[in-house]
């Protein structure tokens, strides 16, 4: 029997319930599995970025020692090609075969797949097969790809679009720009990334013919929703018949959303060899096969009243899409950065315009922050240009600008509703905790010395917990957005809960049981989260967005309150009360005002199950499952400060201090949340100082493995120094917003704020992400011949 | 392929014998032949660290040793790094300072901090940073693990 | 990630791997590994034999000589690096990461000759001498004829790089290496090492190798020649390096320009040189 306990768990930094498996090497990622007679397959990718292939000869891979079989896309019979989860109006969508057939159109487009009894002889055959290609053609830009005369990706999309969506009130914002006193204008690329969870994918399949049954165990961050892509579209095979698992993954950041052709491969071939089959990404494979982030090149105005105060917003963007359309694609890496456009700030008019084009490169989906970092960056750089060309200090001209603490609910421009926030108080936060005026001091200081120091704000906005169902439904998505939740009472009074979301790496088995065991009084041992198993739970949509806490876990308050609803009658029928006089404190239920009458949760869950003594006409039994569809968005917000130094002689930037005021409603678990931000700033100064998923024209990778793309190590950042706000959510039963992406979406243009403020004595006002060194010194050197 | 090569290979105290493939790397014999699974593969160019193992007491990106290369050599992975059943403070320092999200660095991470307190026992943050360079994390910014590492380290001393 | 199948052989004697490599023409030496299996792993090399060094123990270890040090081949980064060699302990901390630098040899990284490798640099600021032994014999090559192009050196077909004999240098001699590497590979971009002697105030000799800029590494002969002879203060470096290092001459590649290339060498150069001289001169 459960012990009753008057512990407080929810806002307290409790060390993780997951982490002695890790720390121990027993966690269980998907390449430690190798069900007895595990086969090993490899995949055999397009060198060209497009190209004809005229013929394919398996036959010399195929007699080699080991190998099973090699199958080609001709193989792939009846293989339906992988769905598009998202639609625009007018979408051109085209195809996207789990294995090409006679066209590839990115390096690393799948072509065959050689299966053999270990992995080196997989890729032994892989190696041997002979694939003549004839090289076409090619396009790695997505501006070029919209140009005339550029070669064609699909030839039923001559010129590349795949989509155009204009959004908002044109003549309304061209009238704002026609009376503006400045208009403030700006070119900016948001440079394609590659996710990098340090865990390749990977996918091991295994069929039963006795039961019918396939089982895929996969790196996926939603497996109830890969599992009915799988199913039900590409597959044909009956859901009910496949279960899909995804085990302990090592970090995800998006790209392991999408419905991927290795798993559909894996699948197939584990029926038709009746072996499980594995694939195991090699690092090299990811860079060319897993989903790249952002690649948005973007033109954008800001039109300013004579006090300062931004009265419109233009924006054109041509966003990169890859040659064909990821699960999410037409709108993650597109448009789905149009709704936060207009940041912390009031801004009356707003127009943008996407294009999303058709290009010889991997396609594009969600990476971490996924909208919102291309939102901020510009919206952030915008602000920081235009303070710069007013002669205001950065903290003054966003506080001028922001929406004022009284207006929320706030109706933006851009069709969302702001839940709740209060940026000056972040910013005023962030600034005491930076000790603003002293960075200022040194900064003049340095400069004096003749240094190139700056300083860099942001205050970002980001829309988390997705997602309202019905609104996502009008905007395209094919799927609802809810989260689930079983919480299912065992009759000695501990607690399984059988959750939706997935967790590769956020902490869900700590934080959702300190929201169980705090409602029910309970000891956190007592309670067990279970995720990741399509045949263990019933219905899912995974984590990602920063969903899992507003959505996932305001599933299980609902599903908590029907268990304790059902939990208080017992109780109230067993001390002879009326429920609604039977309350749950720490552990027991009482009767109101009469302490000494009472019984232990652990007993009424006993009698639940026992159903020797339940009021009349009840079900035995003490579980209760709840479907949390969110009314609104939540919208975190925060404020970083950064500091850097620029090393002018190889333009060498250097994160002096990192400091971040993060506000996302109530907080579960400090030390969790602080570990988002952490992260989420790593992987944001990563984009601002390091990484680039570079192309050449034709779409050839420049950057194809660790050797030539930069991850932030811990010798390129600072300790940084973390603080909270609280402005809670007033729409969801936790108050909770989410902070999975806040650190990504905010540092990239703090970092790059810094840098410009660092070179701004030399007219410097704009430098493209990545600033590596050579490109901060080839700037230097141009502003200085400009100067001289 | 290649004629097979006798090995014996102590790993976390155990000694094994095993006729080896010579191209055969160190971290698959780990993980497909001897099943410890706690070494992972995250990247093929040598980079990223979470094949990290201690090769006679030094950390060694495992996925660059050839089984072959390791014969008759002491091997410990994270599965033997503690004790008795107990963990090692390197090991209580990550849990407590929450060094880990994902876990899938965490492995190599351990071992190769292990390298560097057994050099240093009192780092500074900077050498703590410098001496993780070759290890990636993407899911915590380092931040904490540098704090878990710091913490080990003045536990260890302390201790002594 | 999965290296092709190869023969292998272990030596645990020079004259033995030099046996097995008249045996086996097409072998591979294995020292510790870490540039040639990398490229195996890519299937960017696929030798059809390796023949492992790394356990002769005559090819180990540092040992005091009367006009300097001798470094075994198979000596680790790592144990450079703990060492007191002038100058290569410094460079040694430089090469990959700790764990590489646990396997990595000195011997094994001379003779791949990567154009970023950290190692030639130093070995030409030093004048230092490399030893090779092959079915003729044994010979001495300077360090200044060793690097021949990417990828290549004056080590010859059968022949195996045994040793790197360091001269001394005492009182009055200053060194540094001043690095600016990939962020993602961590090879040198560019990588400086410098050599002074002080004398009376003025530079007796300067020697400097520059590693990461060219297809192979060299020395700044001009920069050494402008500077012997005076005293290295701030002005006559400054001065020396002044339109030293030509573009054309220098690698361009994705990751940065030869123009890049060149103000590097200039920056480092310059670093390089005057905390040499400062150490020369304290």
């Amino acid at each position: 029997m459960v012990q009753a306990t008057g512990r407080r768990y929810i806002g307290a930094a409790i060390k993780r319930k997951e982490d002695p498996r890790f720390i121990t090497g027993r966690g269980t990622y998907v390449d430690d599995l190798a069900p007895p007679g595990t086969v090993y397959a490899a995949m055999v990718r397009s060198p060209y970025p497009h190209a004809r292939i005229r013929s394919i000869d398996t036959r010399r891979a195929r007699e080699m020692p080991g190998v099973l079989a090699v199958f080609t896309g001709a193989d792939l019979e009846g293989v339906n090609p992988n769905p598009v989860g998202w639609l625009v109006p007018e979408l051109r969508a085209v195809p996207y075969p789990v294995m090409a057939r006679d066209r590839v159109r990115y390096v690393g487009e799948i072509v065959a797949v050689a299966i053999a009894e270990d992995r080196y002889l997989a890729e032994d055959a892989a190696q041997a097969v002979e694939v003549d290609y004839e090289p076409l053609p090619a396009v790695g830009d997505a501006t070029k790809a919209v140009q005339a005369g550029a070669p064609a990706v699909h030839d039923q999309v001559p010129d590349n679009v795949a989509f155009r969506l204009p959004f908002g009130d044109q003549a309304a914002v061209d009238a704002a720009f026609t009376t503006a006193q400045r208009v403030v204008r700006l070119e900016l690329v948001n440079q394609r990334l590659v996710p990098s969870a340090i865990e390749p994918r990977a996918a091991l399949a295994s069929y039963d013919p006795a039961t019918d049954q396939l089982t895929l165990w996969l790196t996926s961050q939603n497996p109830h929703l890969i599992r009915l892509l799988l199913s039900a579209f590409v597959l044909g095979l009956p859901e009910h018949k496949v279960r899909v698992i995804s085990p302990d993954v090592g970090g995800g950041f998006g790209s392991k959303i999408p419905l991927y052709s290795e798993e559909c491969i894996v699948a197939w071939a584990a029926r038709r060899l009746g072996r499980p089959v594995k694939w195991t990404a090699k690092r090299s494979e990811s860079f060319l096969s897993d989903r790249h982030g952002r690649d948005h090149h973007t033109v954008a105005e800001m039109a300013l009243d004579g006090e300062g105060r931004v009265t419109a917003l233009r924006v054109r963007t041509v966003a990169n899409l890859g040659a064909y359309l990821s699960t999410l694609g037409p709108a993650i890496p597109t448009w789905a950065y149009i709704p936060l456009l207009s940041g912390q700030y009031v801004i009356p008019h707003i127009y943008a315009e996407v294009v999303g084009a058709y290009t010889n490169t991997p396609p594009t989906d969600a990476y971490r922050g996924a909208g919102r970092p291309e939102a901020c960056y510009l919206i952030e750089r915008l602000m920081d240009v235009a303070a710069r060309e007013l002669g205001l200090d950065p903290a003054e001209f966003r506080r001028r600008n922001f929406v004022p603490p009284d207006r929320f609910p706030y109706q933006t421009s851009v069709a969302v509703v702001y839940d709740s926030g209060n940026y000056p108080g972040a910013l005023d936060k962030a600034l005491a905790l930076a000790d603003y005026q002293g960075m200022r001091r040194q900064q003049e200081e340095a400069r004096r010395e003749g240094r190139y120091v700056g300083i860099g704000i942001s205050c970002y906005i980001e829309a988390c917990g997705f997602a309202p169902s019905k609104l996502v439904g009008q905007l395209g998505a094919q799927a609802g957005l809810w989260e689930s939740a079983l919480v299912r009472a065992h009759p000695t009074g501990r607690v399984t809960v059988l959750t939706g979301a997935h967790s590769h790496g956020q902490g869900h088995e700590t934080t959702f049981a300190q929201i169980v065991a705090e409602e029910l009084g309970i000891s956190l041992d007592d309670v067990e989260i279970v995720h990741g198993d399509s045949g263990a739970i019933p219905m899912g949509m995974g984590t990602y967005g920063s969903r899992s806490l507003a959505v996932g876990g305001s599933a299980i308050v609902r599903a908590l309150e029907r268990v304790k609803d059902k939990a208080r009658r017992i109780a109230a029928h067993l001390l002879e009360a009326a429920p609604e006089d039977v309350e749950l404190r720490e552990g027991r239920f009482y009767v109101r005002g009469v302490p000494d009458r009472g019984v232990d949760w652990a007993a009424v869950a006993l009698q639940a199950y026992l159903a020797h003594n339940l009021p009349e006409g009840m079900e035995p039994g003490l579980e209760a499952s709840a479907f949390y569809d969110p009314e609104n968005f939540t919208f975190p917000f925060g404020t970083h400060i950064s500091m850097v130094e620029v090393d002018p002689e190889t333009g060498l930037v250097k994160v002096l201090r990192y400091v971040a005021v993060d506000d996302a409603g109530n907080i579960i678990n400090p030390l969790v949340f602080e570990g988002q931000v952490h992260g989420g700033i790593a992987q944001g100064v990563g984009q601002a100082l390091l990484e680039w998923g570079r192309f050449d024209e034709d779409g050839t990778p420049l950057a194809a493995s660790f050797m030539e793309y930069a991850l932030p190590r811990a010798s390129h950042l600072p300790s940084f120094k973390t603080d909270v706000q609280v402005t809670p959510c007033p729409h969801n039963p936790l108050g909770a917003k989410g902070i999975g992406e806040a650190g990504t979406i905010a540092a990239t243009p703090c970092i790059v704020n810094a840098v410009v403020d660092a070179l701004s004595p030399l007219g410097i006002r704009h430098l493209d992400t990545p600033l590596t060194p050579p490109r901060v010194w080839e700037a230097i050197r141009q502003a200085r011949a400009r100067q001289a | 392929m290649a004629e097979k090569v006798p090995i014996t290979v102590t790993v976390n105290g155990v000694q094994h014998r095993h006729e080896v493939e010579p191209r055969l790397l160190l971290v698959h014999y780990l993980r497909d032949v001897l099943r410890l699974t706690g070494t992972h593969v995250g990247c093929d160019t040598s980079q990223c660290g979470a094949c990290t193992v201690l090769l006679d007491g030094q950390a060694v990106k495992s996925c660059t040793v050839l089984a072959v290369q390791a014969d008759g050599c002491q091997v410990t992975t994270i599965e033997g790094l503690g004790s008795d059943g107990q963990l090692h403070p390197l090991q209580e320092a990550f849990w407590e300072k929450h060094g880990l999200q994902c876990g899938f660095c965490t492995p190599g991470m351990i071992l190769a901090a292990y390298d560097l307190l057994s050099r240093r026992p009192d780092p500074s943050e900077e050498e703590v940073r410098h001496a993780l360079e070759g290890n990636y994390c993407r899911c915590t910014g380092y931040h904490n693990i540098v704090q878990a590492v710091l913490y080990a380290a003045e536990k260890m001393r302390g201790s002594r | 990630m999965y290296p092709p199948s190869f023969r292998y052989y272990r030596a645990s004697s020079v004259a033995e791997a030099i046996a097995l490599l008249q045996r086996e023409p097409e072998a591979r030496l294995l020292a510790g590994g870490h540039s040639l299996l990398p490229a195996m792993k890519l299937r960017l090399a696929a030798p059809p034999a390796l023949i492992d060094i790394g356990r002769i123990p005559e090819l180990r270890g540092i040992r005091r000589r009367d006009d300097g040090w001798a470094i075994g081949a198979m000596t680790t980064h790592r144990e450079i690096e703990f060492s007191d060699l002038p100058l290569l302990a410094e460079v040694a901390a430089h090469v990959a990461d700790p764990p590489v630098r646990n396997r990595g040899t000195i011997g094994g990284s001379l003779a791949h000759a990567d154009p970023g490798a950290d190692y030639p640099a130093a070995v030409l600021a030093l004048g230092a001498t490399i030893k090779a032994v092959g079915p003729g014999g044994e010979r001495s090559i300077p360090a200044d004829d060793f690097f021949q192009g990417l990828f290549t050196t004056s080590l010859q077909q059968g022949e195996v790089l045994t040793e790197v004999h360091l001269p001394a240098l005492g009182h009055g001699w200053g060194w540094a290496y001043e690095k600016f590497p990939h962020p993602a590979s961590g090879y040198a971009v560019v990588g400086v090492a410098a050599v002074v002697q002080a004398e009376g105030g003025a530079a007796r000799q300067v020697r400097v190798g520059i590693t990461g800029a060219a297809q192979s590494a060299f020395r700044a002969r001009q920069v050494e020649e402008r500077l012997t002879g005076r005293p290295m203060d701030e002005g006559a470096v400054r001065s020396a390096i002044e339109g030293a290092f030509e573009p054309d001459q220098l690698l361009s590649d994705p990751f940065a320009s030869a123009d890049y290339r060149a103000a590097l060498c200039q920056a480092l150069c310059r670093r390089a040189l005057l905390r040499a001289w400062q150490r020369a001169t304290t």
